[in-house]
C-alpha cells in the first residue's frame, strides 16, 4: 500500500496497465516527453518508449480519430485530451464515431479505448480551461462517462477503463489532482463502472454529487454536524450508464435529495438525477428535490470565478434548508 | 524516383493508357498477370451493372438514397487490386467498387444502402471499415490503424478514400499530417470527381491540384489519371513500396469523374452541363479497360455479351434476397450499442417490449 494524489493513481495505473498488456498506448498533446501539463503521464514515455507514450500535433481529431483506428486493429489506446475545454475540435470523432462503431458494423469493430481529460474549475485558469462539460458525454449513446473522486477510484475506474472493451470517457477533477493523498493498494483492482458508492449512510437527506464536488460535498456534511441532520451520501462516480438503482433507493429512505455540480444547472446531469428519483421514489418524497449548480453561465474569468463555483458552504446551506422543509 | 518524374505544382499527370485503351507510357505499364486483370475488369463491371440497377430499384422505391460510383471504378479497383488481402480500406461512402474488389458482398453493400446496419459486418479477414459518411473523419481512423500496423509491426497498408469536396476539411489535414509526422503506411487517394455534390472542385481550394498539398506534409503527392486503372494500379504499387519500406504515406489524386448524381437525391442537370458529361463520357473507365483487354485478346464482346448477362442476374437474385431477409430484428436495434447492455437500456428494451405487447389490437 503507498499513498498516492488523484494524480499520482492515474500515473500508477497508466504505468501497471502499460506493463501488463504491451497493447495499451497513451499519447496526446505534450503527453510523452514532458508527461503532460499536469505531469500526469510524466516518465511513462522513459519506460515504455516513444512508440507506446507519445507527443501528438496539436490536433484532437487526429488524437481521437486515430484512436478509433489504433482501438480497431489492435490496440489499446488512452488518449489525454489537454483540456476538456479543447475537445470539441475532436468532438466529431466521439459523437459520429466513438460511440457508434460496435453498433454500425454490428459488433465487427469494438472500440476498447479510453478517452482522459482534465475538467472544471476552480484553479484560477485561463479562458476555456474550467468547463464542466458531462452533459455533452452522458447524451450520446454508446459513451460511457466516468469521474473519480478519491486517489483510490481513481486507479480502480482507470483500471476499469483501460480492460472495458467499449469506449470510456475520464473525467479528471483538475481541482484535486494534488488535493490530498489517500492509500491505494499496489495490486491490480477495478472500481465497477456504472455502480455509485454510498460514502456516507444517513436517513434524513440523500445529498448526490461526484469529481471535485464531492470533495465540497463532504466539508459541507462535516460542517453539518453538530446539527440534527442525518445526512446519506452517494459519490455517483460514474456518469454513463448512470446508477439510479443507488440514488432511487437512498431516496426512498430519506424522503429528500440534494444534487451538487459543477456543470451549469440547465439540462445537467442533475436534471436526469432528478427525473430518475421522480420516476423511482416520487411517493416517497417529503419536500422538492434540490439542485446546487452553477448558474447558466459562461464561466467567468478567474475574478469572477467564485460567483460561478458552488462550494462546501452553499451546499451546506441547501443540504439545511432541504432537511428542514414541513 | 517514380514519384519525382511527376511534379504536382507543374500538374503533371500520371497515366499508362489513353482513352481509347492504349498504352501510352509502355515503360510504366504494370505487368499483371490475366487472371488478375480479368478480375479487375468483372469486378468494374458488376460495380457499374450494380450500380446501374440500384438506381432503378431506388425509383421504383424498392432502394434508399445511395451513393452511385458510376465513372470512379477505375480509381477504385487500380488501387484494391495493388493491395494485398491483408491491407485495409478505409472508405469514404463512395468507394462501393473498392469494397468490392476487397471482400464486401453485393449483399452487404445493398444492405447497407437498403438501411441495415449488418451490411457493415464484413467477413472474417475483410479488413474494411464500413460505408464513412461525416466528411473527412476516415483520413484519421486510417492513421490510426495505419500506427497500429506499425507499432505491432504487423506489415499493413492502409488506403484511405475521400473526395475532392472533403480536402477542405480539417480533419483531411489533421489526418494526412498525423500520417506524415509517423511516417506511417498508409495511402491516401483523393478522387477529384469535380465536384462536392453542386460545387465545383475550383470552389474547394485555390490550389491548382488537390496532390499538391502533400507537399506541406513532406510526403509525396502525385497527379493520376483516374479512369486509367493501369495508372491507378502502377501508382499505388509504387505507394505500397515506400509504406511497406517504412518510408511513410502517399498522397494521390485521382483526376476523374461522377458520370451519376451525388446522392440519388441529387440532380446534377443543375449544375453541369450535358456537353461536360457527354465529354467525360468519352473517357469512360470501364470502356477503357475493355479496350486494352479487347486488344490483348483478352476480351471480346461474346464475352461481354455473357458477363453482362450473367452479372444483371446476380444483381437482381441479390437485390432479391436483401429485400427478403433485409428486415431487421428487434433485438439488433438494442444489442449492438454495448458489449454488455447497461441496466437502464434493458429497462428501456423491457418497457418497449411491453409496449408492443400492450397495444397489440389497438
Amino acid at each position: 500500500m503507498a499513498t498516492m494524489t488523484l494524480l499520482g493513481a492515474i500515473n500508477h495505473t497508466l504505468e501497471q496497465q502499460m506493463e501488463k498488456d504491451e497493447t495499451v498506448v497513451v499519447y496526446g498533446e505534450d503527453a510523452g516527453f514532458e508527461g503532460g501539463v499536469f505531469r500526469v503521464t510524466a516518465g511513462l514515455q522513459k519506460k515504455f518508449g516513444k512508440d507506446r507514450v507519445f507527443d501528438t500535433p496539436i490536433a484532437e481529431a487526429a488524437i481521437l480519430g486515430s484512436g478509433v483506428g489504433m482501438a480497431i486493429n489492435g490496440l489499446r489506446p488512452v488518449a489525454e485530451l489537454q483540456f476538456s475545454g479543447f475537445m470539441f475540435p475532436g468532438y466529431n470523432q466521439i459523437a459520429t464515431h466513438i460511440a457508434r462503431m460496435r453498433n454500425r458494423s454490428r459488433g465487427k469493430y469494438s472500440l476498447p479505448m479510453v478517452i482522459r481529460m482534465p475538467y472544471g474549475g476552480g484553479v484560477r485558469a485561463l479562458e476555456h480551461h474550467s468547463e464542466s462539460l458531462e452533459t455533452l458525454f452522458a447524451h450520446i449513446p454508446g459513451l460511457k462517462l466516468v469521474i473519480p473522486s478519491t486517489p483510490y477510484d481513481a486507479k480502480g475506474l482507470l483500471t476499469a477503463a483501460i480492460k472495458d472493451n467499449d469506449p470510456v470517457v475520464y473525467f479528471e477533477p483538475k481541482k484535486i489532482y494534488r488535493a490530498f493523498k489517500q492509500e491505494v493498494p499496489e495490486e491490480e483492482y477495478e472500481v465497477e463502472i456504472g455502480k455509485a458508492r454510498v460514502v456516507k449512510e444517513g436517513s434524513d437527506v440523500t445529498v448526490v454529487s461526484w469529481g471535485a464536488m464531492m470533495r465540497e460535498t463532504l466539508k459541507a456534511v462535516e460542517s453539518l454536524k453538530d446539527e440534527d441532520i442525518s445526512i446519506e451520501v452517494i459519490d455517483l462516480r460514474t456518469i454513463a450508464p448512470m446508477d439510479s438503482e443507488t440514488v432511487v433507493e437512498s431516496v426512498k429512505k430519506t424522503g429528500r435529495f440534494l444534487v451538487a455540480h459543477e456543470a451549469v444547472k440547465t439540462l445537467g446531469i442533475g436534471a436526469e438525477l432528478i427525473s430518475r428519483v421522480n420516476e423511482g421514489a416520487f411517493f416517497h418524497l417529503e419536500a422538492q428535490p434540490v439542485r446546487v449548480t452553477s448558474p447558466d453561465i459562461t464561466v467567468p474569468l478567474p475574478k469572477g470565478e467564485h460567483h460561478f463555483m458552488i462550494d462546501a458552504k452553499r451546499i451546506a446551506h441547501e443540504i439545511k434548508k432541504l432537511a428542514n422543509f414541513e | 524516383m517514380f514519384f519525382e518524374k511527376y511534379d504536382p505544382l507543374k500538374k503533371e499527370m500520371f497515366s499508362v493508357l489513353d482513352k481509347d485503351g492504349k498504352v501510352i507510357n509502355k515503360e510504366e505499364e504494370p505487368d499483371i498477370d490475366n487472371d488478375t486483370l480479368l478480375h479487375m475488369y468483372k469486378t468494374m463491371v458488376l460495380a457499374r451493372v450494380a450500380d446501374i440497377k440500384a438506381l432503378q430499384y431506388q425509383r421504383q422505391g424498392r432502394m434508399l438514397t445511395f451513393a452511385p460510383v458510376q465513372g470512379q471504378e477505375a480509381a477504385q479497383i487500380g488501387p484494391m487490386a495493388a493491395s494485398d488481402k491483408k491491407d485495409w480500406l478505409v472508405p469514404a461512402f463512395r468507394e462501393a467498387a473498392a469494397m468490392l474488389y476487397k471482400g464486401a458482398t453485393l449483399k452487404q453493400n445493398y444492405l447497407y444502402w437498403f438501411g441495415n446496419e449488418r451490411g457493415s459486418h464484413f467477413d472474417e479477414g475483410v479488413n474494411i471499415l464500413p460505408v464513412n459518411v461525416p466528411i473527412g473523419s476516415q483520413i484519421n481512423h486510417a492513421a490510426g490503424i495505419a500506427y497500429a500496423s506499425k507499432i505491432l509491426k504487423k506489415g499493413e497498408v492502409v488506403f484511405t478514400y475521400i473526395g475532392d469536396g472533403g480536402t477542405s476539411h480539417g480533419e483531411f489535414h489533421e489526418g494526412v499530417n498525423f500520417g506524415g509526422v509517423y511516417d506511417l503506411p498508409m495511402i491516401t487517394i483523393i478522387q477529384n470527381n469535380q465536384y462536392a455534390i453542386s460545387t465545383p472542385r475550383a470552389q474547394a481550394t485555390k490550389a491548382d491540384t488537390l496532390a499538391q498539398k502533400a507537399i506541406a506534409y513532406g510526403i509525396p503527392g502525385i497527379l493520376v489519371d483516374g479512369n486509367d486503372v493501369l495508372a491507378m494500379y502502377r501508382v499505388s504499387q509504387e505507394a505500397l513500396k515506400r509504406a511497406r519500406a517504412g518510408e511513410g504515406p502517399t498522397l494521390i489524386e485521382a483526376f476523374t469523374y461522377r458520370l451519376g448524381p451525388h446522392t440519388t437525391s441529387d440532380d446534377p442537370s443543375i449544375y453541369r452541363k450535358d456537353e461536360e458529361v457527354e465529354e467525360w463520357k468519352q473517357k469512360d473507365p470501364v470502356d477503357r479497360f475493355r479496350k486494352y483487354l479487347t486488344n490483348k485478346k483478352l476480351w471480346n464482346k461474346d464475352k461481354e455479351e455473357a458477363l453482362q448477362k450473367e452479372l444483371k442476374k446476380v444483381v437482381a437474385d441479390t437485390f432479391k434476397e436483401v429485400e427478403k431477409t433485409g428486415q431487421y430484428e428487434l433485438d439488433e436495434v438494442y444489442d449492438y450499442n454495448y458489449e454488455t447492455m447497461p441496466k437502464d437500456l434493458k429497462k428501456q428494451k423491457e418497457d418497449y417490449l411491453n409496449y408492443l405487447k400492450e397495444s397489440e389490437g389497438e
